[in-house]
């Protein structure tokens, strides 16, 4: 019992180092930042294309209904960029994984918790831009109540933890071929449009959404966008489904890592 | 005359040189394929959502706004196959340092940034983008004259991207690590996947003055589908000319800012 709470609170100890440091490390590249921040500006051009589509037609959605969908959506859109799929296909080209191996340490710690201090260090940024937003539109301001809330960030961080497990298990292909980055490329195509990046899922035709449903994207962006706008959602559904898919990944995200791992030859190092 | 051929050697040879390098990687074009069939299907289908409801863009029919999407998949391709690689390798070169040796070199710098690096990627989508347009345009019969027409606002949009671009990548003489500031410009150039009527008004004058999405794929589209006259292939002449001159005039102010990195 005693050597599991030494040992937790070492573990805890690594993290909060990890997530200084590379918090600190973050706020180096601060236009960076705001430059990535700015970058996802898709949903801002949706948004003008469907608030006028909805003012014009119908679509079940009301205009500002739209925009209160795209503004969650540019939100959640950034607490989930991932990116670890470049980063370790550089680490087994250049063969620097073989340095993180030696660690008492699984290599994944080092990137989950550069993630996370990116996202500490963007928030602000995104913040603002969300400010400014209600500036220019304040009759789109509306305040989730706390649970909606609290509701949006757990299913933010699950949303998150999907993306991340996601794009890690890609990753792991990196271990046979060269060009990991190409499956994620083919992958992001398939996620930008089934996640509700593009428009609501509930305006998509029906046979369409219930494949959909069944399928990891929509709970990345749709789910907690909907949540924090209020929309109707399943809510034992949705978290059920990430749950499960965060399991197959999990699976085989292990699998593969043991099996790349037993042939990394650590070329370059 | 003697300057012209020189360059045109060098195309050449640049070309050749990076196709060669590409063919040993066969398999990526199989992949770009798939990527670019994708990304058809996806954009199709959202601008299917729009015309579901029986609700269409003001005066766009389904196959004129498909039109729009095909120049728009066509650009993407441009895009991929002779801005991505070189220009973001401007970047690069000045992160470490190496803008030195191109700066020695007796051709112009812009010149051989901008054409270094050709890519095979953007193929698919180049074919794929026109295939849409021409089924569009069938669709809709229209004469092969049409299609000459538009080719001109289509040379301009493809001159404006590569002038907006390259100012974009210039400004990481100024700030060194800075990928992501054509990450922007890709970011808003999405845009051109409408029309602009299906804009609000602000987003159309954003869209035209600011940043000129319009004359992208809109000018394109409405010069194929004959409903401007010869007045906004003009302008999209001019502004092509213009922001060639401009993002030429930008990058020789940028490089007294220069001052090498670790050589």
């Amino acid at each position: 019992m005693n050597a599991l709470l030494r040992s937790t609170r070492h573990l805890l100890r690594v993290f909060k180092t990890l997530l200084v440091t590379n918090y600190a490390h973050m706020l180096e590249y601060r236009a960076e930042l705001i430059l990535w921040a700015l970058s996802g500006s898709l949903p801002f051009i949706l948004m003008g294309v469907w608030n006028k589509a909805a003012t014009q037609g119908s679509f079940g959605l009301s205009a500002i209904e739209f925009t209160r969908y795209f503004l969650a959506s540019y939100l959640i859109r950034q607490l989930t960029v991932v990116w670890v799929i470049w980063d370790f296909e550089k680490e087994i080209s250049e063969g620097t994984l073989a340095f993180r191996l030696l660690q008492p340490l699984d290599p994944v710690w080092h990137h989950v918790w550069s993630h996370l201090g990116e996202r500490c260090a963007r928030v602000p940024f995104v913040a603002i831009i969300i400010v400014l937003f209600f500036l220019i539109y304040p009759n789109a301001i509306w305040i989730p109540s706390l649970p909606t809330t609290l509701l949006f960030l757990v299913s933010a961080l699950c949303a998150f933890s999907l993306q991340f497990l996601i794009q890690y298990t890609l990753a792991m292909c990196a271990f046979w071929t060269e060009k990991a980055s190409a499956i994620q490329d083919l992958w992001y195509i398939v996620h930008f449009f089934c996640s509700g990046a593009v428009a609501p899922i509930a305006i998509f035709p029906e046979t369409v959404q219930n494949i959909i449903l069944f399928l990891p994207f929509p709970y990345i962006i749709n789910f907690p966008a909907s949540i924090l706008v209020g929309l109707p959602v399943n809510l034992g559904q949705g978290f059920g489904m990430i749950f499960v898919w965060m399991a197959v990944f999990l699976v085989i995200n292990r699998i593969l890592w043991r099996k790349g791992l037993k042939q990394f030859s650590g070329m370059g190092a | 005359m003697q300057d012209t051929k020189r360059y045109f050697n060098l195309l050449k040879l640049f070309w050749v040189n990076s196709i060669a390098t590409q063919l040993e990687y066969r398999l990526n074009f199989v992949f770009a394929t798939i990527v670019s069939l994708g990304g058809l299907t996806g954009s199709l289908f959202s601008l299917s959502l729009f015309y579901r409801g029986g609700y269409t863009f003001a005066g766009w029919r389904w196959e004129e706004a498909m039109v729009v999407v095909g120049f728009f998949t066509l650009l993407e391709g441009f895009a991929s196959a002779f801005l991505n690689g070189s220009l973001d390798q401007i970047v690069k070169h000045v992160e470490k340092g190496t803008l030195d040796f191109i700066l020695l070199k007796p051709i112009s710098t812009q010149f051989w940034l901008s054409t270094h690096r050709v890519s095979l990627w953007g193929i698919p989508n180049m074919v794929f983008g026109a295939a849409i347009v021409f089924y569009a345009g069938s669709k809709l019969g229209l004469p092969w004259t049409a299609y000459v027409a538009s080719l001109i606002p289509l040379a301009c949009a493809m001159l404006i991207l590569y002038s907006l671009w390259f100012m974009m990548s210039t400004t990481s003489i100024w700030f060194t690590k800075i990928y992501n500031l054509t990450a922007v410009l890709k970011g808003v150039v999405e845009a051109g996947r409408f029309p602009m009527v299906a804009y609000p008004p602000a987003y159309q004058f954003f869209f035209t003055f600011i940043i000129p999405v319009a004359f992208l794929t809109t000018i394109p589209s409405e010069t194929l589908l004959n409903r401007t006259g010869f007045q906004s292939s003009a302008i999209a002449i001019g502004l092509a000319i213009g922001l060639l001159w401009v993002s030429n005039r930008f990058w020789k102010f940028a490089l007294r800012f220069y001052t090498s990195a670790s050589s």
